[in-house]
């Protein structure tokens, strides 16, 4: 049996599925409600990587069609549509993030912890 | 080109932005916007709804007028009319029904709820008529991110719940949006219908197979498809009475559409069944849901927590319509979209007005509501039986064709599903109008119990009652209206490939 | 687009207590007398309108109207044929009776919540009629349903603990009883792609004697439930928690009889007598529509309870029905009908007098009647009546029925069920004639003086005596139930009846 190297293109691959396990291990098992956000966060930004990283292309250049620019040859194009999808992908996850993040400030201020457990126990306090 | 598809969503953020102008100063005059806003988009999906059910085209719409597959294209066809028509209409109803409601449960700047409802629905029909995946990511995070804030109003437990919501739909949209990386990668294009003539010649592609369950993935957490249900009963049970009513007939449908339309229009025929067993698993985990989902609620004694467990049951139809694969079941699915938006519309927005006018959510204190609030009550009732099933009613329908479909397709475990399961909501919903129409003076059972003293719902709770009560009563029995207008083309593509 | 051939009868005669229902509801309590006057005209209109349908049906003509497709390819549609006609004109005219009963109960009762006593009582009318013209399987369990619903507002009318206990167990038997059915209809759509009735069936034996039996057992509990076939029977004498004229009508008749009269449209319309017979249905239904006459009958000999007793004599006759059907010989079918309609005119007295006993002077206990003859005469006459009619005594309906139904079972060779039959008139001999006897020969203080109850309760009782002794004596009189009875068979099973019920 041979031993297969894994080919050195898809090392970065195996970082973003890394990334991707991080973020959901945070987001999963931590206590605290705002190490969870981050969880989200890493595991979202691991998603806009692999949009990245599966468009990159070695010595491409901007696509635009320009002679004045030196680029006339199409093939050595960037292809810029995950990189805008990236941009687009990117605002919904502020967007979420702000939101998670004011509510915790909605939470924080009213029952004074982050922590989960914590904080379901003086709701249920509060409650009764 | 037609403008009706870009006009919907469009319409509806335009509205979002007005009536947040207005709502700083006016919770009434941003109540009025919001109204204008869903009945506008509703007439507009009305309008495109004939042209497409008697025009029989397509109405699309090349977004900045770059053609497709180069750029985003809004397709409406039946499924896209049927569905905004459904979302702009519940919208509507329940933004009229809103106002009492919101004065009653939260403080503050009522104002900022209707932008965050027409956003809502400017997220979810966006979802509907968009022909792009991609797209249908950022419509679907938009609806989520308005949701989110809607949600967090309400009770104490409100925003914790919320907060787990979020991350559960963080995951399942990065999930989908995981798909569609997967998904470009493999086929050079987000345009569904380009997808559609790719993707037959890639189905053996491991990447294509990965994107197709990433997406039903994320998706089906969205759609809260047991077991990935846990988001919902702490939502649903812990919101205020507005958001729910809006909330949970509709978001998590439109997921299920999606999972809908990447079957029948984006992947090729026979992909969810045959290659990778999608299909089934929606199948099996959709059956297992309906008996937990019933289960659980007549454990409930939270009457909105036992609605949020009814959900999970009935989500499960839906979702064993996608399973069985097969056009009759598939009408039982997309029809039941419909009944039980009706369905949970109403008996949300009927849990309100018992909270406005009461002060109670628990079904043990329901006692004497009947004689306080007769007609609230018919309407409960008929809402009631239509959850379990009862002809005339739209949700026998639904049921109906999904025991048709899994006759056909000899599916005889989920058919005795579909059979128990009417019993067991049965149970839970008899036990809620038997407490309703208790009467403490001459039934020991209940004597300690104080009885209502309430008046009935205000007239702007009781119309959208009325409207949804009748719209299940003609949604049953004009059903084959719907069927052979809009639906029978929609499953089309499933009647070939079985 | 009116269809030229659409009939307006059938369509008037099932949803005008419907209508009614939403008047009497919006006129409410305070106008009672408006209110009530609602009834008795929807129950006049209804009456007229089936009973003008008679003679064009034993002409042979069919009026049909086909209202709205409801499922594709499948119907929401009325047909009124001979079957429907006979269940229909009995239920019809015997709500007139029991609306005035109804009436004279209430209000001598005084019972609250009356608005919502007739409106559940007049959408069981509706519902009940439009199972009789259903055209189709669908459209008869659409009505089925709406009556299984209706219905358990009036269970729990009293609004007791108790009340509400039976409530949940009718509930229960009345749901699954549903599912089961519209489980059986998905099979029959699956299995032969139509769900219209037809004379003599429309399964056929290839489509698998496996498919067959499941579709039978789907339905066998369906309506097994409402007929009160043991051993899904015993929701019903719990029922009789309600008020008595529910319990005279729906109880005796409108309900109970939708199971029965499903398992006629079963029998005659969706499987057919032979394939009921070739695949041993038929038997297996006999097997317990029999044992059903003979242990209900035991069961009735125990109760001290007049209205328990009166029940429990319920579940054994309508299993005398299904017996009749499950017989499959033209005769036995003919006597099968034929009871429908005697048992309900019997039966029905004699739940009023139990009502007007309980209205009038409180008492529920058979034990406690000595002597009631004499201060109620009139009332125990036609208990006396109805009680001789039930155990099969000439001159009296029960007597014509039974005699078919024995006939029928001789001509089936079925030996074994002459002797139910016989043995089941002994009973019913044992367990309500002493309830005449004691009334009048006996005597207690309790009873000196000679009062009635309220005429208003007393005339349908008296009425339904005389239409019980005239399906004895005058079987074809004024309603031709007998005729009608005879169309069915023959309908059905293609044979067709001599002068006097002879095939």
């Amino acid at each position: 049996m041979t031993v297969e190297f894994i080919e050195i293109a898809r090392y970065p691959y195996i970082l973003i599925v890394a990334l991707l396990l991080v973020g959901l291990y945070g987001m999963t098992v931590k206590r605290n409600l705002l190490k969870k956000v981050i969880g989200m966060t890493i595991f979202q930004t691991s998603i806009y990587l692999l949009f990245i990283q599966g468009a990159t292309k070695q010595g491409a250049t901007i696509p635009v069609l320009d002679p004045a620019l030196g680029n006339e040859d199409p093939t050595l194009y960037m292809n810029p549509l995950p990189q805008v999808i990236v941009l687009t992908a990117l605002v919904v996850g502020v967007a979420i993030t702000a939101v998670a993040l004011s509510l915790l400030v909605l939470l924080y201020r009213r029952y004074g912890t982050l922590d989960e457990v914590e904080l379901l126990r003086r709701m249920k306090e509060q409650a009764s | 080109m037609s403008q009706i598809p870009a006009l919907i969503p469009t319409s509806l953020l335009l509205f979002a932005l007005v009536s947040l102008l207005v709502g700083l100063r006016s919770a009434r005059g941003a109540q009025l916007l919001a109204v204008a806003g869903m009945l506008f988009a509703f007439g507009v999906s009305a309008l495109g709804l004939r042209e497409v059910a008697f025009g029989g085209d397509t109405l699309r719409y090349a977004v900045g007028n770059w053609l497709p597959p180069i750029g985003i294209e809004f397709v409406f066809d039946s499924l896209a009319a049927y569905m905004t028509t459904l979302l702009t209409f519940t919208g509507a109803v329940v933004t009229v029904y809103a106002p009492k409601a919101l004065a009653a449960e939260t403080d503050g700047r009522q104002g900022m709820v209707y932008p965050s409802m027409l956003l809502v629905l400017a997220g979810l029909t966006g979802m509907c008529v968009t022909g792009d995946i991609f797209n249908l990511y950022v419509f679907l995070e938009v609806a989520a991110l308005a949701a989110y804030a809607l949600l967090a109003l309400g009770e104490r437990g409100a925003p914790v719940a919320t907060l787990r919501y979020l991350l559960f739909g963080a995951v399942g949209g990065g999930f989908y949006l995981l798909g569609v990386a997967y998904l470009y990668f493999a086929a050079g294009t987000l345009n569904m219908a380009e997808l559609a003539t790719l993707l037959p010649e890639l189905q053996e592609s491991r990447a294509v197979i990965v994107a197709a369950v990433l997406m039903v993935l994320g998706l089906a957490i969205k759609m809260a498809l047991f077991p990935m249900h846990f988001w919902l009963p702490d939502v649903y049970t812990n919101t205020a009475s507005v958001p729910a009513a809006l909330i949970a007939p509709i978001m998590t449908k439109v997921s299920a559409y999606a999972i809908i339309r990447l079957w029948l229009d984006v992947f090729p025929p026979g992909f969810f069944t045959e290659g990778v067993p999608i299909a089934a698993a929606i199948g099996w985990f959709s059956a297992a849901g309906i008996l937990y989902g019933s289960v659980l609620a007549i454990a409930q004694h939270d009457y909105r927590r036992m609605l949020a467990y009814s959900s999970v049951g009935q989500l499960g139809y839906i979702g064993l319509g996608i399973g069985l694969a097969n056009p009759i079941a598939m009408v039982g699915a997309l029809l039941h979209i419909v009944n039980h938006a009706f369905m949970k519309g109403l008996l949300f927005m009927v849990g309100g007005v018992i909270k406005l006018r009461t002060g109670r959510t628990r079904i043990p204190e329901f006692v004497g509501i009947g004689r306080a609030m007769p007609w609230t009550m018919v309407a409960f009732t008929i809402g009631a039986l239509a959850m379990v099933g009862i002809p005339p009613t739209a949700g026998f329908f639904s049921k109906w064709y999904l025991l048709l479909g899994s006759a056909e397709a000899g599916a005889w475990v989920w058919f005795a599903v579909i059979v128990a399961s009417s019993l067991l909501s049965a149970i839970y919903f008899f036990r809620v109008i038997e407490m309703i129409y208790r009467d403490p003076e001459r039934d020991s059972a209940v004597k300690d119990r104080e009885p209502v003293e309430a008046d009935g719902a205000p007239v702007s709770m009781a119309v959208p009652i009325g409207i949804m009560a009748g719209g299940i009563m003609v949604a049953g029995i004009f059903n084959v209206l719907i069927v052979r207008a809009l639906l029978e083309s929609v499953v089309a593509p499933l009647a070939g490939g079985g | 687009m009116m269809d030229p051939t659409f009939a307006w009868q059938p369509v008037v005669a099932v949803f005008v207590s419907a209508v009614a229902a939403i008047l009497l509801s919006l006129t409410g309590e305070k106008r009672r007398n408006l209110r009530d006057s609602w009834t008795i005209l929807a129950a006049l209109i209804k009456f007229g309108a089936v009973f003008s349908m008679v003679p064009g049906v034993l002409a042979g003509e069919t009026f049909e109207a086909t209202l709205v497709e409801i499922s594709p390819g499948i119907e929401f549609a009325l047909r009124v044929d001979a079957a429907g006609i006979l269940f229909a004109m009995s239920a019809s005219f015997l709500w007139i009776l029991t609306s005035f009963y109804a009436f004279g109960y209430m209000r001598g009762g005084n019972e609250v919540k009356q608005t919502r006593f007739f409106a559940m009582l007049a959408t069981c009318l509706s519902a009940t009629i439009g199972l009789c013209f259903s055209a189709n399987l669908f459209t008869f369990v659409v009505f089925y349903e709406i009556l299984s619903i209706a219905t358990y507002p009036l269970v729990t009318h009293s609004g007791s603990d108790k009340a509400y206990a039976m409530g949940r167990q009718y509930l229960i038997y009345a749901i699954t009883a549903g599912m089961a059915l519209v489980a059986g209809m998905a099979l029959v759509w699956q299995a032969a792609g139509t769900l219209e009735f037809q004379p003599g069936g429309f399964l056929d034996a290839d489509m698998g004697t496996g498919m067959l039996w499941a579709i039978f057992l789907c339905f066998a509990i369906g309506f097994g439930v409402k007929a009160g076939v043991m051993p899904l029977h015993s929701w019903l004498p719990n029922a009789m928690i309600a008020p008595t004229p529910v319990s005279a009508l729906l109880h005796a008749v409108a309900v109970v009889k939708a199971g029965v009269f499903g398992f006629v449209r079963l029998t005659g319309y969706t499987f057919g007598p032979e394939l009921m017979g070739a695949i041993g249905a038929a038997a297996a239904l006999a097997a317990f529509a029999g044992a059903t006459i003979l242990l209900a009958s035991f069961i009735a000999l125990t109760k001290d309870d007049l209205k328990a007793r009166l029940a429990y004599s319920t579940v054994g006759h309508l299993s005398y029905i299904v017996l009749g059907i499950a017989l499959l010989t033209p005769q036995a079918m003919l006597g099968g009908a034929y009871h429908m309609v005697t048992h309900a005119a019997m039966k029905i007295t004699l739940f009023f007098c139990a009502g007007a006993i309980y209205v009038h002077t409180g008492k529920k206990k058979i034990s406690q009647l000595d002597g009631i003859g004499r201060q109620m005469p009139l009332t125990l006459a036609a208990f006396t009546v109805g009680a001789v009619g039930l155990v099969g005594v000439p001159t009296v309906g029960g007597f014509i029925s039974k005699w078919y139904l024995a006939a029928g079972a001789v001509d089936a060779g079925q030996l074994i069920f002459l002797g139910v039959f016989l043995v089941s008139g002994l009973l019913n001999a044992a367990y309500l004639l002493p309830i005449a006897t004691r009334a009048f020969l006996r005597t207690s203080e309790d009873h000196p003086v000679r009062n009635e109850a309220s005429p208003l309760m007393v005339v349908p009782i008296a009425v339904t005596m005389l239409l019980a002794l005239m399906l004895g004596l005058h079987p074809d009189g004024i309603f031709q139930f007998f005729s009608i009875a005879e169309l069915i068979v023959s309908d059905v099973t293609g044979t067709t009846f001599g002068e006097g019920g002879t095939p």
